[in-house]
């Protein structure tokens, strides 16, 4: 999967436009040089991989791939959010709760059909987005990351204080999305739930990868290089801040919604302070500030932990260190690859392609011969 | 009455611990400007380590200072081997490699000990002073822990202001290419900063055992609350974190106390966003322009 994704994905998604090179030439696919076009273009590419793979897989990876792809929502927003446009947060899991407590209520309360309720999550989670940006434009750093921390830790606490509205500690429960009659009688549910999700994350993707090549996106990182030449050149850098932090909530919220239709479960026991920390893991692991680095992100936040537990069991072990073997795991490989590969996965392959370039146009026999 | 006095005393005493975890905070940006998110696991490991070693020898004293020497150890060995690779590169990527540290610390301390928390001995009675017909929540653990805390403080007041060490190590946080040109290692001042953090954090995992029990995610809550009245007091000072910790201390027993314990991590965004807004540096940290 992940090396068909590739491809189609990486020009859009680097970060900065980079000058036409000598190597691209060579390319069999010309992609169109007008962004939006370029982007609907690799959208509609990914949606027809997506479907292709959701046809073939069973219902298990079909709920593995709608987990990937609403982590996928949730980091393309915060990567812009700290990649982009500079400010760290630690409350984004907290953001996914309001998302899916949001979902949650409108699908499950007030039968809205579930494009609007996500929509609406979207929104509301943009509206609260507003209030943390504002607050958090005047913090930098590690004040910031306190602050959010603090929002994430503090806001699960609101379930417990109001159990009839959002349920106490056991949260609410939504019952599953049904798949169109057009769709056939014996579509599958999972796959269903995948397709929402991957719209939701394609969406996003769209929305996000024009954004960051237009005066907004160029905006978010002006912030983020120098604020006083920013403000110089008059940009109004709270305001640019609050809005980073706006599109983020909002793909944040989406992500929420496109979790409870995965999981049909808003709790507070998902919505931990380890989700928070996880997403900001997962956008650095994956290379900090670019849409492909969210995808590795998502991937290595979804197969990371079932990878490690599945080597904790080809060993016989006591139970003791069984149980905490893949936990083990995924705190070494963290920091191996972080001190390893300090850019990230997408840093690091970016890298093997340049220098492998460089090679073949350093001696262009090689490439002849192979 | 005798309930406002009550939530006081125990305000303080849980401030206390707090501030010994912020100094662990504040210690640690002081020196390589790194946010320790390990530091719940470190102190957890070292408390496990002092529960080892009074189980098999017997001695609570031993136990207590076995665990403030693996502290210093712990410190060190985590600064020289991890942190100095990232330091000084992406600020986000020394977090992650705290993050990791602490997922690890978490599983081998699993794995050693188990998952399931045991409990840890006071160092005196926690029964409470009776004054008249008034147990107080406050006996003479309370007094050892917030004696401790301030003894810890005062030392290392000590050492930074009256020490030539200290200033070595101030000198190194703050100008470390001239502190370098004096002929100042500053990298052993570094690591001695992580060490003597790692110590301060594994004194609050001493004093708050009895109460949290020992376990791999017990420690957890005392390290954000730690991180919080550390922002609370501004990061670059170390009286901040002492006069943060007990302002935290002192608002989540009153909450907890009047309104209900469900509301102590809402109070605690509350309190903090509330500093924040009017001193975005926290409270004790000189108003300095922002360096760019």
């Amino acid at each position: 999967m992940s090396t068909r994704m590739q491809t189609p994905t990486q020009p859009a998604a680097t970060e900065l436009a980079r000058p036409p090179e000598a190597g691209r030439k060579r390319r069999a696919v010309r992609l169109p040089e007008q962004t939006l076009a370029r982007n609907v273009l690799i959208t509609a590419v990914l949606a027809l991989i997506l479907f292709a793979l959701s046809e073939n897989f069973d219902p298990f990876t079909n709920l593995r791939l709608a987990t990937v792809a609403y982590y996928f929502t949730a980091l393309a927003g915060l990567t812009v959010l700290t990649g982009l446009n500079g400010q760290i947060s630690l409350g984004h899991g907290a953001l996914m709760a309001v998302g899916a407590y949001s979902t949650a209520i409108l699908v499950g309360r007030s039968g809205l059909p579930l494009a609007a309720a996500l929509a609406a999550s979207a929104a509301i989670t943009a509206l609260v987005g507003v209030a943390v940006g504002a607050a958090a434009s005047r913090l930098r750093g590690p004040y910031l990351a306190g602050a959010t921390l603090a929002f994430a830790i503090g806001l699960p606490g609101l379930a417990d204080k109001y159990p009839s509205a959002f349920g106490g500690e056991n949260g609410l429960t939504v019952s599953p999305p049904t798949p169109p009659t057009s769709l056939g009688a014996n579509f599958p549910l999972e796959r269903w739930q995948a397709w929402i999700s991957c719209a939701c994350a394609l969406i996003v993707f769209l929305v996000l990868a024009n954004l960051l090549r237009s005066g907004v996106g160029r905006s978010f990182r002006a912030v983020r290089d120098d604020e006083v030449a920013a403000q110089l050149a008059g940009l109004n850098v709270a305001r640019v801040q609050v809005l980073a932090f706006v599109v983020s909530s909002a793909c944040a919220g989406l992500a929420g919604g496109a979790l409870v239709v995965t999981t049909q479960l808003a709790a507070p026991g998902a919505f931990q302070l380890s989700l928070s920390l996880a997403l900001l893991t997962g956008i650095v692991l994956g290379g900090l500030g670019s849409l492909t680095g969210a995808l590795w992100g998502a991937l290595a936040l979804v197969y990371l932990p079932q990878w490690s537990d599945d080597i904790a069991h080809d060993f016989s072990l006591s139970t003791n260190v069984q149980s905490n073997l893949p936990l083990a795991l995924y705190g070494i490989v963290l920091i191996v690859v972080i001190v390893a590969a300090p850019q990230g996965i997408q840093g690091a392959l970016h890298g093997i392609v340049r220098r492998s370039r460089a090679r073949l146009r350093k001696n262009p026999a090689t490439q002849e011969g192979a | 009455m005798t309930r406002f006095i009550d939530l006081t005393l125990n305000g303080i005493s849980n401030g206390a611990i707090y501030a010994a975890v912020a100094l662990a905070f504040v210690l640690i940006w002081r020196a390589t400007r790194v946010v320790n998110f390990a530091a719940g696991g470190m102190l957890m490991i070292t408390t496990f380590v002092a529960s080892s070693v009074i189980s098999s020898s017997g001695s609570y004293w031993l136990g207590f200072f076995v665990a403030l020497a693996a502290g210093l150890l712990l410190g060190a060995v985590v600064e020289r081997l991890l942190i100095r690779r990232v330091e000084g590169g992406p600020p986000l990527n020394a977090v992650i490699v705290t993050i990791g540290l602490l997922i690890l610390f978490e599983a081998i301390a699993g794995m050693i000990w188990s998952n399931t928390p045991r409990s840890f001995p006071p160092a005196f009675s926690i029964k409470g002073y009776t004054v008249g017909s008034h147990t107080y929540l406050f006996g003479p653990f309370d007094v050892f822990t917030v004696l401790a805390v301030v003894g810890m403080a005062t030392a290392l007041l000590v050492l930074f202001r009256l020490t030539d060490l200290g200033l070595m190590m101030r000198a190194s946080a703050f100008e470390p290419v001239v502190a370098r040109l004096q002929g100042v290692r500053v990298g052993n001042m570094l690591t001695l900063g992580w060490a003597l953090a790692s110590m301060a954090g594994s004194l609050a995992g001493l004093l708050i055992g009895p109460q949290v029990f020992v376990g791999p995610n017990n420690f957890d809550p005392v390290a954000i609350f730690g991180f919080t009245a550390a922002v609370l007091g501004g990061l670059d000072s170390p009286l901040g974190a002492l006069v943060g910790g007990l302002i935290l201390g002192l608002s989540l027993s009153y909450v907890s106390g009047y309104a209900g314990a469900s509301l102590v991590t809402l109070a605690a965004l509350a309190i903090l966003v509330a500093v924040l807004m009017v001193r975005p540096s926290g409270l004790f940290t000189s108003a300095r322009a922002r360096r760019i």
